[in-house]
């Protein structure tokens, strides 16, 4: 029987979102081609219970390689350790998130399994009477959407991002097996050492994993205007973004950036002040389901993709949706 | 400290005009520049080699017009170009572009450090990068945004992960993919410019590599193609003039009543 494998991550002990994320893509397509769906975990420390949410979330069986040697992303021997599992069990198709640790474990294995690998895809589908897995995703700064296939190798592999879909309910009526692997010692690579992690604010909040994004542009002015976007994203328990005009102008860091060259956004809602939406911004938030858009210039590019647009002074109107925001909270209308 | 820079040469997509109509790119008069996302590998390059001397090879696999890219890196301060040029090489995957890109390293050699960009802004995968380190089995650092310390033997890199940063100890010879925080670009000098009219670029083609053919260009290529859409940007929303504080007011009002109605508070 075919197999459709997804791989989970963790984090000191804790499932990772994404991991069930994947498990409704995999469903998916395990379901059109009557494959079982796995999830596959290389870590450490992590609870049957927590196995078990696999399981309920829709996986058929769950590899658990269970190692203290596992726990940080070291990617030769992750690299070493998938590899290994795809020549022993042959699965038709792996998908992975687009995280740190996915895009760089998916590219190294593509290589040592010879194989074909698309990132980021937006969509996936199995083909009829090929059972190829199709591949979708944008292309030249989200200009185009293009399709790919890998018509001739195995395991078909894609990396899916973080928020492009929702993972599906608890179910604990479903059954699953579990089974649990050794790590095998000639699988670690000793070579790569990590010696710690740093945040470096209290509250490093994860752009990709928001559901509400605010985020501000060249228009903001300034970056102590930041803190009217500050405001309006605690209201909305958002996350504060911005564009690359931002970033290079010192107003937000790196990490918030948003667009091609930074981060790519999925949210339930994006809103962008003072942005005029150059088209590598907009390739950042095109997946977003809602877009609100606030400029003072009516030709400005984001209004083509906004669902909701404000033509008007951010200065102006942010202050006041703060305001009816907090009279919303307190009286519920 | 001797260091490898494979770039990008790709279409200048910020200036891209649709065709409304037709929902296609434009592409006359599209240029071409350094993928942007190398710029960053390459001031990367030029900082440790100001602080531990070295030489610098940038290389690029593509068409001979991708020898501008080479002569603008080597403009910005690196030392040798290299040209990885031939038709069979074309129509390639990131699959066979990293095998190619890794073959013509090894002849380069004599490296202690590959620094890539994170991924190319047209194809936009950020594959080639870990695929090269997987070819030449170099220990891997990908999204560095800053490099603590580097030596003969090791370098230490904080590695953008989702909750922070990641420190990792790599031995040499290694490959790092860079994001931009590892600093701020420079631009090309006068004089580097002249250097880089002076330089030589000699090109690796089928004829001088030992390369294995089924592994190279189109037929060398896992994935391919199959359909192109060219999606219209237009989701057609309502958009308002906001005039005056009675304005805003009405403004706003309707903002909150669509997020609620799409259940978004």
């Amino acid at each position: 029987m075919n197999s459709v494998w997804t791989i989970a991550e963790q984090s000191k002990g804790k499932l990772k979102a994404v991991s069930f994320e994947l498990l409704s893509r995999g469903r998916l397509l395990a379901d059109k081609m009557n494959a079982e769906l796995c999830s596959v975990l290389l870590g450490s420390a992590v609870s049957d219970s927590a196995l078990q949410e696999f399981i309920q979330r829709g996986a058929d069986v769950v590899y658990f390689v269970d190692s203290v040697r596992l726990e940080h992303f070291i990617v030769e021997t992750h690299s070493n350790v998938l590899t290994d599992l795809i020549r022993e069990y042959k699965p038709h198709t792996i998908l992975a998130a687009a995280t740190s640790s996915g895009r760089t474990l998916m590219p190294h294995v593509a290589i040592t399994v010879k194989t074909g690998l698309t990132a980021d895809c937006t969509e996936l589908d199995i083909e009829d009477g090929t059972n190829h897995l199709l591949q979708t995703r944008p292309a030249i700064g989200g200009n185009i959407m293009a399709t790919i296939k890998t018509p001739n190798h195995s395991p078909q592999m894609a990396t899916v991002r973080p928020k492009s879909s929702r993972p599906l309910p608890q179910d604990a009526t479903r059954t699953g097996k579990i089974i649990r692997l050794p790590l095998k010692d000639e699988m670690v690579d000793s070579r790569v050492q990590v010696l710690g992690y740093r945040t470096d604010k209290a509250d490093f909040s994860n752009i990709e994993e928001a559901e509400v994004v605010v985020a501000g542009g060249r228009g903001m002015k300034k970056a102590e205007n930041f803190a009217l976007l500050k405001t309006l994203a605690e209201k909305l328990g958002a996350v504060v973004g911005g564009s690359r005009d931002a970033v290079d102008r010192g107003w937000i860091t790196y990490p918030y950036q948003i667009g091609l060259s930074g981060k790519t956004i999925s949210p339930r809602l994006y809103i962008g002040a003072g942005i005029s939406g150059a088209i590598q911004h907009l390739a950042g938030i095109k997946t977003a389901e809602c877009i609100v858009a606030i400029n003072s210039d009516p030709e400005a590019n984001i209004f083509d993709l906004a669902d909701f647009g404000l033509v008007g002074d951010l200065f102006a109107i942010l202050p006041k949706l703060n305001a009816r925001l907090d009279r919303y909270a307190k009286e519920g209308k | 400290m001797n260091i490898i820079i494979p770039i990008k040469q790709v279409p200048e997509t910020s200036n891209v005009k649709m065709d409304k109509e037709t929902g296609t790119m434009i592409r006359d008069g599209v240029e071409t520049v350094i993928n942007p996302l190398d710029l960053y590998a390459i001031e990367l390059g030029i900082r440790l080699k100001e602080e531990h001397g070295g030489k610098i090879t940038v290389c690029t696999m593509g068409p001979p017009s991708a020898s501008k890219a080479l002569k603008e890196a080597i403009a910005m301060g690196c030392d040798a170009g290299v040209l990885i040029s031939d038709r069979k090489f074309a129509g390639a995957d990131t699959w066979a572009t990293s095998y190619t890109l890794s073959e013509a390293i090894k002849i380069i050699g004599d490296y202690d450090l590959v620094i890539a960009g994170e991924r190319a802004t047209d194809g936009d995968t950020g594959q080639v990068g870990p695929g090269i380190a997987a070819w030449l089995n170099l220990p891997l650092a990908t999204y560095v945004s800053k490099v603590d310390t580097i030596n003969q033997n090791s370098i230490t890199v904080e590695r953008l992960v989702e909750d922070g940063y990641q420190i990792l100890k790599l031995p040499l010879p290694a490959l790092i993919t860079v994001v931009k925080e590892v600093g701020v670009p420079r631009l090309p000098t006068l004089r580097g410019k002249k250097k880089a009219r002076a330089t030589n670029v000699p090109v690796f083609s089928t004829e001088n590599m030992n390369l294995d053919h089924s592994c190279i260009g189109l037929k060398g290529s896992p994935t391919r193609v199959v359909k192109i859409d060219y999606p219209k940007v237009s989701r057609a929303g309502k958009i308002m003039k906001v005039d005056g504080d009675d304005g805003v007011d009405s403004a706003v009002e309707e903002l909150l009543e669509f997020l609620i109605r799409r259940q978004l508070l």
